[in-house]
This record gives structure tokens, C-alpha cells and sequence, in this order.
């Protein structure tokens, strides 16, 4: 409970991990509040349905809900007038606005995951996918982290939900703006879930290796982070795990 | 679909023209975007499909040419490998996906008969106020997406209108893009004045796409563009890219290793829709060349190094190549470690 979730991934696609969290937590019965920057509803419905779970259904009784980035965006360009006055305003406001504020879109998530008057779910769910991109639509560094630092009040301290965020990061990377963002994040997370190429480059049956690093020392036990490292395999319907240099293509 | 240019943009060129023929082969609409040219002019001079017997009987002499000279050598020193299949340098034509074309002849008008095509020519419509909100993007930019929209729109590619009942493709081309032409300076400047107009672009270009049944190709001057941090947004904001490398006027022209291409092919990313993992095909080293008729994609092949004296200068030109080789594509895994034995 109260857990920020940080997915990192380096030189290849970590999105399979999205994917995992977003139907394990609407397996185990809690609301989410999706907010899906880069991809159609579609693909994640359809992926969804392999993983055993209806992303519709759970929209239809309330359980997910879907930011559609892409579809936000042009309905915010396109839209007609009549309807901007009637309509609330849109969460992605802030591509059309020329100051960088993201408070639009942290409304949004609020008002989606306070709990109605009759919901009876588990804790709220936060899982964003993916935070780099709002980098590129405009929106400053210093704007991106006020965003998760206030949807960090509201959902992981007032209301004791689990927030899950992906980010893209490179080593020698370029672009500073997003190295100084994932770098602040990792700071603030509780578990890091870092994807990474191999480092000897591609093979075709082990995808990439995994670090799972727990933030043991910001609770101030002395205590060092736990890190384990695995590598993967990705599958239609699953991810296989394993210890290194364990592929089943080597055994 | 992201074509990053090759310095003189030839062979980028030859890509994208080769995509909006297979759109007008396949009875598909074309919408065609330039700065630079006129899209009259670029559609004038698309290459001639090939007819099926033509092409067949042009790969299969090669093959034939190919097979007769080394069938059943029983291997005596790298006899491991001899129970490997042979490695088809290029795609066997047994699966036929696409069509083949020629390029030494431009395609004949009444196949555009068939066809509805839009263009968007900018010295043109300079003139023309963009009636959606510019939030902040170039106004090229911003002019482009209102036109494909409404082209979306009106002709219904996004099944917004029952009536319309649009079951075909929507294929848009769009060429260098970024360049000074559309009046952006990020290939001119390092500073430039708006980083995010591309960027913005693409993305709400994606939001069309992916709400309309339409697939589009993007030629951009990679090498000009100063500040690598668009280049890396722009990729993770694509779905499929592809570099493409040509040896014209770089050391690499008169490299032996690479006397029989033009080129390399860099797929630095592909598109992973609608499932967990994607089709990685097993290689990651193409070369492409263009010969009198065609231009080909194939697996690099590194001639055999059987040169006596084996110069130090050389050893690490391979090395070189070798690490260039053994980069994958985004969506899986890049390595930069080379192995040393």
C-alpha cells in the first residue's frame, strides 16, 4: 500500500511490464486510473485478453479508468467549439496552453480515483505509461515531477494507493531533460523495476535482463538496496523469467 | 513508419516513392506532403510495378547462376556447418507479399486512374490560415495535420460517418520532414526555437493514424538535426524506423567489405502492436543496393577475409563494422560490448 513503482527501461521496450501490472491489479479488484500516453485503447485491450482480462468489461462497471493519450490530444486540436464550452476541460490541456502545467491532468486523476459513493474496491491504482512523453509535448522537467509528486500525495499517502510509472532512460542519452526526470524518480521510488538490452546485444532467446532493486534504505534501517537481477524471455501470452545465464536455450 | 535520410537523399527517396506505389498497385488513396518538390512531380515519376513473370525470371536467373556453381561441395574444413540450411540472401519469393517494382521505368498514368490522391504542396498554401489551434507548433506542421484531418474526415478513413463506408487505405507520405523547407530550424541551429513543434506533431500525427485506417511514411534529415535529444523522442514517438546509410562520399565507398552495396539498413526499432513481444526477424545486418532495375534489400554478407598479409589498419576497420553489425533494433536489445576472443 502507498507504493511508488518505478519501470525503467534502457535500449529496448519494457512495456510488457505495463501490461502485467495493469491485469494484476484489475485481477486483484482495485480501481485504476490508467492514463495511456502512447498507444490506442485497442492495444491494450487486445493484449489484455491474452493476459486473461477484458479491459472493456472493466471499464463498463467502473473499474478502469482509461486516459486514451492519443485520442485526448486530438479531440483537444480538433474539437468543435460547442463542445469545449459544455465539456470539462481536457486533462491534456496543457498542449494547447503555453504554460506548463500539468494540473489539468493530475485533476483528472484525482477525481478518477477518490472513491464514489458506491465503490467498493481496493486501493487506487495510479499506472501511467509512459511519462517521457509528456517531455516531448511540451511540458518542462520541473512540471513533469510536480505532477507525480502531487499525485503521490493524493494517491499513495491520502489515499494509501500504489502508484506505477514508466519511464524511458538511456545511458549516454542526449536528452537531459529526461535523464534529470527518471533520475529524480529513482530517488523517490520504493521499487525499481529496471529493463535492459543485453549488454552483448541481441540474442533471440533471452530478450533482456531485468533488475529488480528494492529501496530498503529509505526506511532509514541502514540497510542497503536489495538488487536481483534476472533475465527474460518474452512470450505471446507470457514472460518467462530466470537466473542468469539459465535460458533454457543454453541448458 | 520513420525513414531516417541518407546524406543526399537518394536512396530515402527511392524508399518513399516506392511506398506510395504499392499504395496506388494496391488501389489504396494517396496523400502525398513536400516542401520541396511538387507531389505532381513525385507522383510523375513513381517506378513501373513489375509484372510477376518479369521479376521471376530475373531472380530466378540469378539463383539458377548461383546454384549451379556450388551445390553439393561437401565442406572439408568448416564441416560444422554443412548441415545448416543456405542462407538466402534475399527473401524467397515463394511468399508473396508486396509487389516488385522497377525502377528504371516511371509508372504509366492510367493505373493513377483508379486511384484518389490529395496533395499537399507548402509554397502553395502558405497563404492558408489553419483553423485548428496552433498550440505553439509551426504553422507547416500545424497546416499538414488540419489537411490530413479533414481528408480523414471527409472521406470518411476514420468510420466517423456510417454512410461512408470507407474499407479502403489511406497512405500518407510525407518528405523530409524537419528540414528548413517546413520552416523549422532544428537542423540549422542548436538552440532552436521551438523543440517541441516535431515532436507535437508526430504525436498528434499518431493520434490520426491510429484512429483512421492509414499508415504513413516520413522521410527526415536525421544527420542534420543538431540536437540528438529530438532524435531520441522522435523514436520512442514512431513505431517502426528505419536508417538508412549510404556509402556515397564516406570512407566505407571504397571499403572491399562493402564493394558489392550501396548501403546499409539500420532498423532501429519495429512497431510492437497488439501483443507482448514482436517479430524479430534473425538477422540484423542489411545492406541495400540498387542495381540497373531494382533496389534490394539484403542480408550483409562480409566477404572472406582472404587476403594474405592482414594489416593492423584493416583488423580494425573490421572490428569497426563488426560492432555496427551487432547492434539490434530498439524494441529488443542493443548491445555495445564487443566480444573479444
Amino acid at each position: 500500500q502507498g507504493k511508488f513503482t518505478l519501470l525503467r527501461d534502457t535500449r529496448t521496450d519494457g512495456s510488457f511490464l505495463v501490461h502485467h501490472f495493469l491485469s494484476f491489479y484489475l485481477r486483484a479488484g482495485c480501481k485504476v486510473c490508467f492514463v495511456a500516453l502512447l498507444q490506442s485503447f485497442s492495444h491494450y485491450n487486445i493484449v489484455a485478453q491474452k493476459l486473461g482480462v477484458s479491459l472493456t468489461a472493466a471499464k463498463e462497471r467502473g473499474q478502469l479508468v482509461f486516459l486514451e493519450g492519443l485520442k485526448s490530444c486530438l479531440d483537444l486540436l480538433f474539437g468543435e467549439e460547442e463542445e469545449e464550452q459544455s465539456a470539462q476541460p481536457s486533462p491534456l490541456q496543457f498542449i494547447s496552453e503555453s504554460a506548463s502545467n500539468l494540473k489539468a491532468l493530475f485533476d483528472f486523476v484525482r477525481t478518477s480515483l477518490t472513491p464514489g459513493g458506491g465503490d467498493s474496491w481496493k486501493g487506487p491504482v495510479l499506472l501511467v505509461d509512459d511519462l517521457s512523453v509528456l517531455l516531448s509535448l511540451g511540458a518542462t522537467p520541473v512540471a513533469v515531477l510536480d505532477f507525480i509528486h502531487y499525485c503521490r500525495v493524493a494517491v499513495c499517502s491520502q489515499l494509501k494507493g500504489n502508484i506505477v510509472v514508466l519511464v524511458h532512460s538511456n545511458e549516454d542519452s542526449e536528452d537531459e531533460e529526461n535523464e534529470l526526470v527518471v533520475n529524480s524518480l529513482c530517488h523517490h521510488s520504493d521499487l525499481i523495476l529496471w529493463v535492459e538490452g543485453l549488454a552483448t546485444g541481441f540474442c533471440k532467446d533471452v530478450h533482456g535482463q531485468i533488475k529488480i532493486i528494492r529501496r530498503v534504505s529509505l526506511e532509514l534501517t541502514a540497510e542497503q538496496d536489495h538488487i536481483q537481477i534476472y533475465q527474460y524471455k518474452i512470450q505471446d501470452k507470457n514472460v518467462t523469467f530466470f537466473a542468469r545465464g539459465l535460458s533454457a536455450a543454453v541448458l | 513508419v520513420f525513414t531516417e535520410e541518407d546524406k543526399y537523399g537518394l536512396y530515402s527517396n527511392l524508399l518513399f516513392k516506392y511506398f506510395l506505389a504499392e499504395g496506388v498497385v494496391c488501389g489504396h488513396d494517396l496523400f502525398v506532403a513536400s516542401a520541396k518538390e511538387h507531389p505532381d512531380n513525385i507522383l510523375k515519376d513513381l517506378p513501373a510495378p513489375l509484372l510477376d513473370d518479369t521479376y521471376r525470371n530475373e531472380l530466378g536467373e540469378e539463383a539458377t547462376a548461383v546454384k549451379s556453381e556450388d551445390f553439393q561441395d561437401s565442406m572439408k574444413i568448416a564441416w560444422r556447418y554443412q548441415n545448416l540450411p543456405k542462407m538466402e540472401a534475399s527473401p524467397t519469393t515463394s511468399t508473396k507479399f508486396g509487389h516488385y517494382y522497377d525502377v528504371s521505368k516511371t509508372m504509366s498514368p492510367e493505373l493513377f486512374q483508379s486511384i484518389k490522391w490529395h496533395s499537399f504542396y507548402l509554397p502553395k498554401e502558405l497563404s492558408l490560415q489553419p483553423k485548428m489551434k496552433t498550440c505553439h507548433m509551426n504553422s507547416a506542421y500545424a497546416k499538414v495535420l488540419q489537411s490530413i484531418q479533414r481528408i480523414i474526415y471527409q472521406e470518411g478513413f476514420d468510420g466517423s460517418d456510417p454512410q461512408k463506408n470507407q474499407k479502403n487505405i489511406l497512405r500518407i507520405g510525407i518528405q523530409s520532414l524537419g528540414s528548413m523547407l517546413w520552416g523549422d530550424d532544428i537542423c540549422s541551429s542548436d538552440t532552436p526555437e521551438d523543440i517541441h513543434s516535431l515532436t507535437k506533431f508526430l504525436y498528434v500525427l499518431r493520434g490520426l493514424l491510429r484512429k483512421s485506417l492509414s499508415a504513413c511514411i516520413i522521410t527526415v534529415p536525421a544527420h542534420l538535426i543538431q540536437n540528438k535529444a529530438i532524435m531520441e523522442r522522435v523514436t520512442n514517438l514512431s513505431d517502426t524506423v528505419v536508417g538508412l546509410e549510404s556509402f556515397i562520399g564516406s570512407e566505407r565507398e571504397t571499403n572491399p567489405l562493402y564493394k558489392d552495396y550501396h548501403g546499409l539498413v539500420h532498423v532501429h526499432q519495429i512497431p510492437r502492436l497488439n501483443s507482448l513481444i514482436c517479430d524479430v526477424s534473425d538477422t540484423k545486418d542489411l545492406a541495400f543496393r540498387l542495381k540497373r532495375k531494382l533496389f534490394t534489400i539484403e542480408r550483409l554478407h562480409l566477404p572472406p577475409d582472404l587476403s594474405d598479409t592482414v594489416s593492423r589498419a584493416s583488423k580494425q576497420d573490421l572490428a569497426e563494422s563488426a560492432k555496427l553489425l551487432s547492434s539490434g533494433c530498439g524494441a529488443m536489445a542493443i548491445g555495445k560490448k564487443h566480444l573479444d576472443f
